[in-house]
């Protein structure tokens, strides 16, 4: 991921030359060597924001302990207390700090979005680049045809399907069950993209210099399309903080730590919209939806990293 | 003619899978899954109800004979239309109880997955059409928002100001006392009780449809043939209807079958935040009552409703565009 994914033959020695040279050249330079991944990024103003709003939540979740006023699972305040100065957005049923809970469950959200995009990712880059790479072979029939079946089941069902047998409903189970089911998409889209890059020269000469296949795959072809690899992972990330919230808020999330879903499950349990507790509801909805628009910003930035059409929008 | 034969062949290939996944599903934990399930139901420490563990043996064999026995026992219970009996609503068979839900989430999801399908392709046709206007920016940023919003989340909201404090549509349920049925009053109450959940489902799902044809539309406005045909003085407003937006639709109708898993996945807890007693509320139920046979049934039934659908978009996109007939030859 340390290169912009097209690689331009010079671009390492050109961006390395020295600040005069540059000032001489400008012109050419400024054709010739292509942003750095980061700043192509960066350059979107969108990008910006997300990434931006990204590092608070990320904060949040590492220093929770010293920014959070009380232990989120602690019940000893007064029940349905309004917005306080030691409870800053009032109380559960059972007294529990709204605030606390909030500023905690930002954790769960962030873990399962690291991790269940992360394996979502690996699933979908290995089925997708062998089934590529392997065209019109029986291997990728095969692997095609699983992606294409986990392509049309609707995903959430089957999730609660398998959440629903198991007894234990810790994070992990949680995260394994989101990336076995939604890899699919990003494997066909990775799939397309590794045929067209395939029968490049590079490709070619890494054949005949004796490579293996696997290498050849992961190693020379990989790096091409790092731009869509991190699209996928920023995409599947979404979807498992979006999953992770809906299994949560249908009461299978893991009932020991708290999230923005396990609040949401609780607060329609109580019916604090029929007792006009709205903030309880409209809190954790808030930072999920603020904490999902931040990351398909993100994306946005990387989608400039494929498509440099994009980039005069920016 | 294999274009059509190969979708088909597709359809049926992944209906095996489908019906052969859920099959699997209950065996993948160790054990006698009639047992385990039976206790799981009624407690860690109840005794074994006999009667129970047959009922779930009905619909998942018997875990004595080999898994391949299971298997073909399983295939001619599904042909019957035999999924077992629901624990929730004892003694009623799954099928019963599914089918007073059913039209219940097919009217709620399809207007909400119509309306959506139309107002985002025609949000995002424009949008490419005034590119990088106010309108532009507008549609994108806030369609990209609503849709990272959670559909149940908005319906809460939805329901805490329509609903509650101002009351301007019922909270809870799908009618009052008309009889069901083609009757003026049913419908209007019908009507009532639908407009929110749809409302929750429609502000989020129009997000994909407007990027989506966004995308192929501006790219479609760079081809040669746009050049072409505003050469030849065609006014705009041909050129971006009968040109290039009647050629961006195209990708969006495939879209349309997947996107209708996820409207049918937000339905879930939509149908659960306004107790809407359609299939969605009802497979909530049988996660919370640990209703195994009506779980199994539902999620079968919603995968089968899918694939049906991208079956349809996939002859219909065979038919609207040539060239998918010939490419994939």
């Amino acid at each position: 991921m340390t290169t912009s994914p097209v690689p331009t033959p010079g671009e390492d020695f050109m961006s390395a030359g020295e600040p005069g040279q540059e000032l001489a050249v400008e012109q050419v330079n400024d054709v010739e060597t292509p942003d750095q991944w980061w700043q192509v990024i960066w350059s979107s103003k969108k990008a910006r924001v997300g990434v931006i709003v990204l590092a608070v939540y990320v904060l949040v979740a590492i220093f929770a302990p010293l920014i959070a006023p009380h232990d989120p699972l602690d019940g000893s305040f007064e029940p349905l207390a309004g917005p306080s100065s030691t409870n800053w957005l009032g109380t559960t049923t059972s007294g529990q700090d709204i605030a606390s809970q909030l500023i905690y469950g930002s954790r769960i959200s962030l873990l399962v979005g690291l991790f269940g995009g992360l394996f979502a990712t690996v699933i979908a880059t290995v089925i997708g680049l062998i089934s590529g790479y392997a065209e019109g072979s029986l291997l990728d029939d095969g692997l095609s045809f699983i992606t294409n079946v986990f392509l049309v089941i609707p995903v959430f069902p089957l999730i609660i399907t398998l959440v629903a047998y198991s007894e234990v409903r810790g994070l992990w189970l949680i995260v394994g069950v989101v990336s076995i089911t939604s890899w699919a998409g990003a494997a066909r889209a990775k799939r397309s993209q590794i045929i067209t890059l395939r029968n490049r020269d590079f490709v070619t000469a890494a054949k005949f210099s004796g490579e293996g296949t696997w290498r050849i795959v992961f190693r020379e072809i990989m790096p091409n399309m790092s731009s869509l690899v991190l699209a996928s992972f920023v995409g599947a990330a979404t979807g498992a903080i979006a999953a992770e919230a809906g299994l949560a808020a249908l009461g299978l999330g893991d009932s020991r730590n708290v999230s923005w879903g396990t609040m949401l499950y609780q607060s329609n349990a109580q019916g604090a919209i029929a007792q006009g507790l709205w903030l309880w509801v409209f809190a954790p909805g808030l930072v999920l939806a603020i904490l999902m628009t931040a990351t398909t910003f993100i994306n946005f930035g990387v989608d400039l990293l494929s498509n440099p059409h994009l980039r005069e929008d920016a | 003619m294999t274009y059509f034969a190969r979708k088909f062949g597709f359809f049926l290939a992944t209906l095996w899978a489908v019906v052969t996944l859920n099959f699997l599903i209950p065996r993948l934990q160790p054990g006698d899954p009639a047992e385990i399930m039976v206790k799981r139901m009624a407690g860690k420490d109840a005794a074994l109800d006999q009667a129970q563990v047959e009922a779930m043996r009905a619909m998942l064999g018997t875990p004595t004979d080999s898994l391949w026995h299971q298997y073909i026992s399983y295939l001619g219970e599904l042909i019957h239309g035999n999924f077992g009996l629901s624990y929730t609503y004892y003694p009623f068979p799954v099928t019963e109880v599914i089918a007073q839900a059913f039209w219940w989430t097919v009217v709620l999801v399809t207007i909400a997955q119509v309306l959506s399908f139309v107002g985002g392709v025609v949000l995002g046709a424009y949008a490419a059409w005034r590119r990088n206007s106010r309108f532009d920016s507008v549609v994108t940023l806030g369609s990209t928002f609503l849709g990272t919003l959670q559909p149940f989340w908005i319906g809460l909201l939805l329901l805490y100001v329509f609903g509650y404090s101002l009351g301007w549509f019922p909270t809870s349920g799908g009618y009052e006392e008309a009889t069901p049925g083609w009757n003026w009053p049913f419908i209007q109450e019908a009507v009532s009780h639908a407009f929110l959940p749809a409302l929750a489902l429609l502000i989020v799902t129009p997000i994909g449809w407007i990027l989506g044809m966004r995308n192929t539309m501006i790219m479609n406005l760079g081809e040669d043939y746009i050049r072409l045909a505003k050469a030849k003085g065609l006014p705009d407003r041909d050129v971006a209807l009968k040109y290039a937006a009647r050629n961006a639709l195209l990708p969006s109708v495939t879209g349309f079958a997947l996107a209708l898993g996820g409207v049918l996945g937000g339905a879930i807890l939509v149908e659960t935040v306004f107790d809407y007693p359609g299939m969605g509320r009802l497979m909530g139920e049988a996660v919370e009552q640990k209703d195994y046979p009506l779980l199994q049934a539902l999620m079968l039934l919603t995968t089968v409703g899918v694939l049906l659908a991208n079956l349809v978009a996939d002859l219909l996109y065979g038919v609207l565009d040539p060239r998918a007939r010939r490419a994939e030859g």
